[in-house]
């Protein structure tokens, strides 16, 4: 029998639990990364991993978990892959403390869990604030020991450029650049699963980390390879407004009691600690009487734009609201929540165990990614495979915080053995495929590289991306108008235009960031249009997506998932029906208990 | 108006791993909030020196910005630390930025880091499970037990206990105190306790625990406040101890 080969993209948790399925099952994966897998952007998430454990005598269950990730999502996601992966949720707890993260624990020794957005029930798992971290530093672990015993070979500062793909359009391999020597090179395999990650940086500053940039997404998608709900964003309510990156505060600051709010009284310059109680609007507590300040993040991100924007109740006027943690236990908050306090301090100069936070939305997370089937996490193109937060399978049109971790550690068991198989069953293993057609694909991001060395431009790429961050977070997030979202389509295209004279400042050929740069950029502006697009079409308000002309979800016309398609170098829309087969979709509401 | 502020900035820079460094200056325009990142960024989107003449922008490591990643480590103002955390506004002017030293360099700013990561293998950082299917829930833990473990597990191997380590030079094979760190991470969990052995035997050979002179500089310079000198000490009793009951059970 011959000896398949997967690739996986991407060492974030859903790369790296992919890794080590596959490797499980004896077949060898080269593993490629931007950075050391370490340092993967995973490591961001802070608050904790859903699993319906039931230990708090509350009556939890996997259903009842399935049942408001589905709500929560407001009934865009396929119903059989979340139930199933809500179903797998206790079992990869087990599997992660048996990995040896450093899980919070209860006098008994037993894990502890915490209340999250979405839910009335404690099941959320934590290690601190820093539950993302501990994770991928346990898979990474696991993954290092396969490295060791020569079951996974890494290429880590390596990019990805482009899906190498037969005269019959299934993937044979993956064409890459190594970031130091900045050669482009094919490595020929059976499989490659997609781990790529979120989106972030489409919208310039986001809670994501650099490489977030859904450059390897969109450069498949410009191959063929379908992109679904992409209109679906998560801005994240409270994170520290940065220049450079807005910093997140973790919802499990609510979970364990914060409280959002502003004066009542507009414009009230008084110290925080002089503001009483009642000259205070707990908005969120008096809107959603039931879930208060644990609403889902959309819901919550709204109620900020209303306070803000409509109500002009932040304070001092600035574009913020209160996160108070004041009245909580020193003690608890350092060994709940020290990660997420230690940042702040660290960024803002206050101690938030003394002063509320000041905190405001910031894009955050993409619903929305590659399109894969229900069953397999197959991409529409043969041989590629997709996991994490790049695909679009789990959270529908909002995503409930603490199921992001669990999507990716599920993904990744799932497009693992997925891809062994359809590597197995081959009749014609890539050892059987002409190296012209790698020869072919390598040649063309070769010259791609080299006609962008060598134009004379006078367009700069960061000022190219800073335009698109801008008008994408103006037009593309919280409250969408179609008349806004024609205009920044035009903005797009405007850039793609200008782009054709971009000035790639560093032509060197050792360790050029620009050049990389250059490269995501044009994919980032390709994918920003997918966006737009799915945004302008979807005349409705559902989870994420809010438009005020279309404020109603619209099951009729609407309960479908978009799907957008490359074709001749146009972006083009289909849909396709969702999976309402277990639950049936009814009106979705935080005010009262569902 | 008062003129506008401005921050210069100098930059040790070297073409690759093998070319002369050189220093150059920027001067950018303040802005509140600054950090260390945000003035590498402005010099990408105009690289044009404090002389007027044009230069390249500076390659750097970065990712996350909120110092958990352990990308941006540098040293600044001649001290090892991360670029995101760094806020201009607590820095003494001009802010020098040079390459961690006791890495290889790649290109100006970027370091090659990944004997942090060999040695690690070598370690056997690990807890070592039998595979990923059901095998039911992990050990119980203490409270206890686990918040002297916690901080262990947020190392973000940033190299800068090793920048800082006089122990860590040309002549020495020390692996430093992070890696040390990670032994005794593992040697704590219950499973990992199993494997202790293996581990303590990497680090009692050379470039192991014994190599550090206890200069105590790691503990002071860790961004995460990791208790390094501590595990330093427990590494080392544990290394003893192992030697002894080793050699007494011969």
């Amino acid at each position: 029998m011959r000896q398949p080969k997967v690739i996986v993209v991407g060492g974030g948790l859903a790369g790296l639990m992919a890794t080590i399925r596959v490797a499980e099952h004896g077949v060898p994966v080269d593993l490629f990364s931007i950075v050391p897998v370490k340092r993967s952007h995973s490591v961001c998430a802070q608050g904790g991993i859903n699993a319906a454990k039931n230990t708090k005598g509350e009556g939890d269950s996997t259903a009842k978990h399935f049942d408001d990730s589905i709500f929560g999502g407001d009934f865009l996601a396929n119903q059989r892959p979340v139930q199933r992966m809500c179903e797998a949720a206790p079992g990869i707890i087990d599997l992660l403390d048996r990995m040896g993260v450093m899980f919070n624990r209860t006098a008994e020794g037993l894990l502890d869990y915490r209340r999250f957005g979405g839910t009335l029930y404690h099941r959320t798992a934590f290690a601190g604030a820093t539950t993302g971290q501990q994770m991928l530093y346990a898979l990474d672990e696991q993954v290092r020991r396969f490295e060791a015993e020569g079951k996974v070979r890494k290429y880590e500062g390596w990019t990805f450029l482009s899906g190498v793909l037969d005269e019959t359009g299934v993937c044979r391999g993956i064409c890459c650049m190594d970031l130091k020597s900045m050669e482009v090179r094919t490595f020929p395999a059976d499989a490659a699963i997609f781990c790529t990650g979120g989106i972030g940086a489409i919208f310039g500053r986001s809670t994501n980390s650099v490489v977030c940039t859904g450059s390897a997404q969109s450069a498949l998608f410009q191959q063929g390879v379908d992109y679904a709900n992409g209109e679906f964003i998560q801005v994240h309510p409270t994170a520290i407004p940065g220049e450079d990156k807005l910093r997140l505060m973790s919802e499990s600051a609510r979970g364990e009691g914060g409280r959002v709010w502003v004066p009542k009284k507009p414009g009230d310059t008084r110290p925080t600690k002089q503001i009483p109680d009642s000259e205070r609007f707990y908005f969120l507590e008096e809107w959603y009487p039931k879930y208060g300040n644990l609403v889902p993040r959309d819901i919550a991100t709204r109620a900020i734009h209303k306070i803000v924007f409509e109500m002009k109740m932040g304070p001092a006027g600035e574009p913020a609201v209160y996160l108070d943690l004041t009245h909580i236990q020193r003690e608890v908050l350092d060994r709940k929540l020290e990660g997420i306090l230690e940042t702040y301090e660290k960024f803002v100069g206050m101690d938030p165990r003394e002063e509320p936070m000041k905190v405001f939305p910031g894009v955050h997370y993409t619903m929305g990614g590659t399109w894969i089937d229900n069953d397999n996490a197959a991409t529409n193109v043969p041989g590629i495979y997709a996991a994490g937060e790049c695909e679009y399978q789990y959270h529908g049109a909002n995503r409930l915080g603490a199921n992001s971790l669990v999507s990716c550690i599920w993904g990744g068991m799932v497009a693992g053995p997925a891809a062994v198989k359809y590597a197995r069953g081959l009749e014609k293993g890539f050892e059987n495929v002409s190296s012209q057609v790698y020869e072919r694909e390598r040649m063309r991001q070769q010259e791609s590289n080299d006609r962008l060395l060598a134009q004379q431009g006078t367009e700069n790429p960061l000022s190219i991306w800073k335009e698109m961050g801008a008008w994408m977070t103006e037009h593309v997030t919280v409250v969408r108008h179609n008349k806004n979202l024609e205009k920044a389509d035009a903005k797009l295209q405007e850039l793609l235009e200008r782009y054709e004279r971009i000035n790639v400042s560093d032509r060197t050929k050792w360790s050029n960031q620009t050049l990389n740069f250059v490269r995501e950029l044009y994919n980032m502006l390709i994918l920003a249009r997918v966006i737009t697009l799915g945004a302008l079409a979807r005349n409705e308000s559902r989870g994420a997506h809010y438009k005020p002309d279309y404020p109603e979800r619209d099951d009729q016309n609407w309960l479908k998932t978009t799907r957008a398609h490359w074709e001749h170098g146009q972006i083009r829309l289909r849909y396709e029906p969702v999976d309402t087969s277990l639950i049936p979709p009814r009106a979705r509401r935080y005010d009262v208990a569902k | 108006m008062t003129e506008k502020k401005t921050v210069i900035v100098r930059i040790k820079r070297q073409a690759g791993p093998e070319a002369k460094p050189r220093w150059e200056e920027f001067e950018l325009q303040w802005r509140p909030y600054m950090n260390v990142v945000i003035c590498l960024r402005d010099i990408a989107e105009r690289p044009i020196l404090r002389n007027g003449n044009p230069t390249t922008p500076v390659s750097y490591d970065v990712n996350c910005l909120e110092e958990v990643c352990g990308s941006c480590a540098m040293v600044i103002n001649g001290k090892a630390r991360m670029a995101c955390s760094a806020l201009v506004d607590q820095l003494e002017q001009p802010i020098r930025l040079e390459p961690m030293a006791k890495f290889p360099v790649v290109r100006d700013l970027v370091v090659d880091r990944s004997v942090m990561f060999e040695n690690l293998k070598r370690v056997k950082a690990w807890v070592p499970i039998d595979g990923t299917y059901a095998l039911g829930e992990g050990p119980r833990m203490s409270q206890e037990q686990q918040s002297k473990a916690y901080p262990l597990s947020r190392c973000i191997t940033c190299g800068a206990c090793l920048e800082v380590c006089p122990q860590v030079n040309e002549n020495s094979q020390f692996i430093g105190a992070a890696i040390v760190s990670q032994v005794r991470l593992f040697n704590l969990h219950p499973t990992g306790a199993m494997h202790a052995r293996e581990r303590l035997e990497e680090v009692m050979g050379p470039g192991g625990v014994a190599d550090c002179a206890n200069a105590q500089n790691c503990v002071k310079i860790c961004p995460k406040g990791i208790p390094l000198t501590e595990s330093l000490a427990d590494v080392n009793r544990q290394a003893i101890q192992h030697a002894l009951t080793g050699w007494l059970i011969g």
